[in-house]
């Protein structure tokens, strides 16, 4: 068992999910430079928040061409487990490998703060660690994390069970409260809030330490 | 009172460097898009005004452009507008225009 977590410039949580996923579980993890292409022996990529080079036209637009993110998108395509964590999430987007799109929040203020989540695993092999209803608080850190996407497929989602984590109060104005999307297969996560800063009691809450051990089962 | 549409274009002055716009360039080259040889970002604005003519229409958008939508230190602006509003398209504009 083995992890990467790929490395932009303007990456600022990689060494948070490090700790995460190595100091407080004991997986080996290797950050991925942006330039790199080799992912062997990983059996987890994660896409760490903070920022993609600047971000420029729209976030993850241009982070979307690295060439370490079309071994990922392969990577996917095999069946490999793919999280998007923040701004891995809208890059996630921005490489097609989810739906719809992250967009300047409803009112416009960057938000830091704990948020309840309501959990819906369904076939997410991530979130196999929670129970399907389940409440749980991990905290958010952006200036754009409004779900766009259009009705009829925010239905579709829906109703093929890809919408895994809802916000309760819906912070940042997101289309049908929408915190978290999975693929078809369920192998990749893409979510706002912020997992690997809840595995520690230390820093705040365990509800996150799950969802990064969920690679273990 | 009329209502009319604009469209006010901001771009950067030539002798800006627009490091957004040359990361942009670069990955139009990574796309397969070959043979881009400058891009450059500005905005559009789009809004509709209320105003009793369309010259005193175009004399608060000139002010609005020159002192808020762009920064004339290292932008520029032009102004598209037609009488109109809901939908009209300013850039084919009606009369003076």
């Amino acid at each position: 068992m083995a992890i990467g977590v790929v490395v932009f410039p303007g990456s600022n949580c990689d060494r948070d999910v490090r700790w995460a996923t190595e100091g407080c579980l004991g997986v080996p993890t290797r950050f991925l430079w942006h330039e790199e292409r080799d992912l062997s022996g990983l059996d987890a990529v994660v896409i760490p928040g903070g920022f993609s080079y600047g971000d420029y036209l729209r976030c993850g637009a241009i982070a979307r061409f690295a060439p370490i993110l079309q071994e990922v998108a392969a990577f996917a395509e095999r069946g490999g487990r793919v999280l998007g964590i923040c701004n891995g999430f809208q890059v996630l987007t921005e490489l097609g490998l989810l739906p719809g799109a992250l967009t300047r929040n409803e009112k416009l203020h960057f938000l830091c703060e704990d948020t309840s989540l309501q959990v819906s695993p369904g076939h997410c092999q991530w979130l196999q660690g929670y129970g399907d209803g389940e409440t749980i608080h991990l905290p958010i850190a952006h200036g754009e994390g409004r779900y766009q996407v259009d009705p009829g497929q925010l239905q579709e989602l829906e109703d093929s069970g890809r919408v895994v984590l809802r916000y309760q109060a819906n912070p940042n104005g997101s289309l049908g409260a929408v915190a978290g999307l999975t693929n078809r297969a369920g192998t990749v996560l893409g979510l706002m809030p912020h997992p690997e800063r809840a595995c520690d009691p230390a820093t705040g809450g365990l509800d996150g330490r799950r969802l990064l051990a969920s690679l273990l089962g | 009172m009329p209502v009319y549409s604009a469209r006010v274009l901001v771009s950067l002055r030539p002798s800006v460097l627009d490091p957004a716009g040359e990361a942009t360039r670069a990955a139009a080259g990574r796309l397969g898009v070959e043979g881009v040889a400058k891009l450059r970002i500005g905005k559009a604005v789009e809004l509709e005004i209320e105003a009793p003519d369309l010259e005193t229409a175009r004399e608060r958008l000139s002010l609005l452009s020159d002192r808020l939508l762009a920064n004339p230190v290292i932008e520029n602006w032009t102004l598209e507008l037609a009488a109109g509003g809901q939908g009209q398209d300013p850039s084919s504009p009606v009369g003076e225009g």
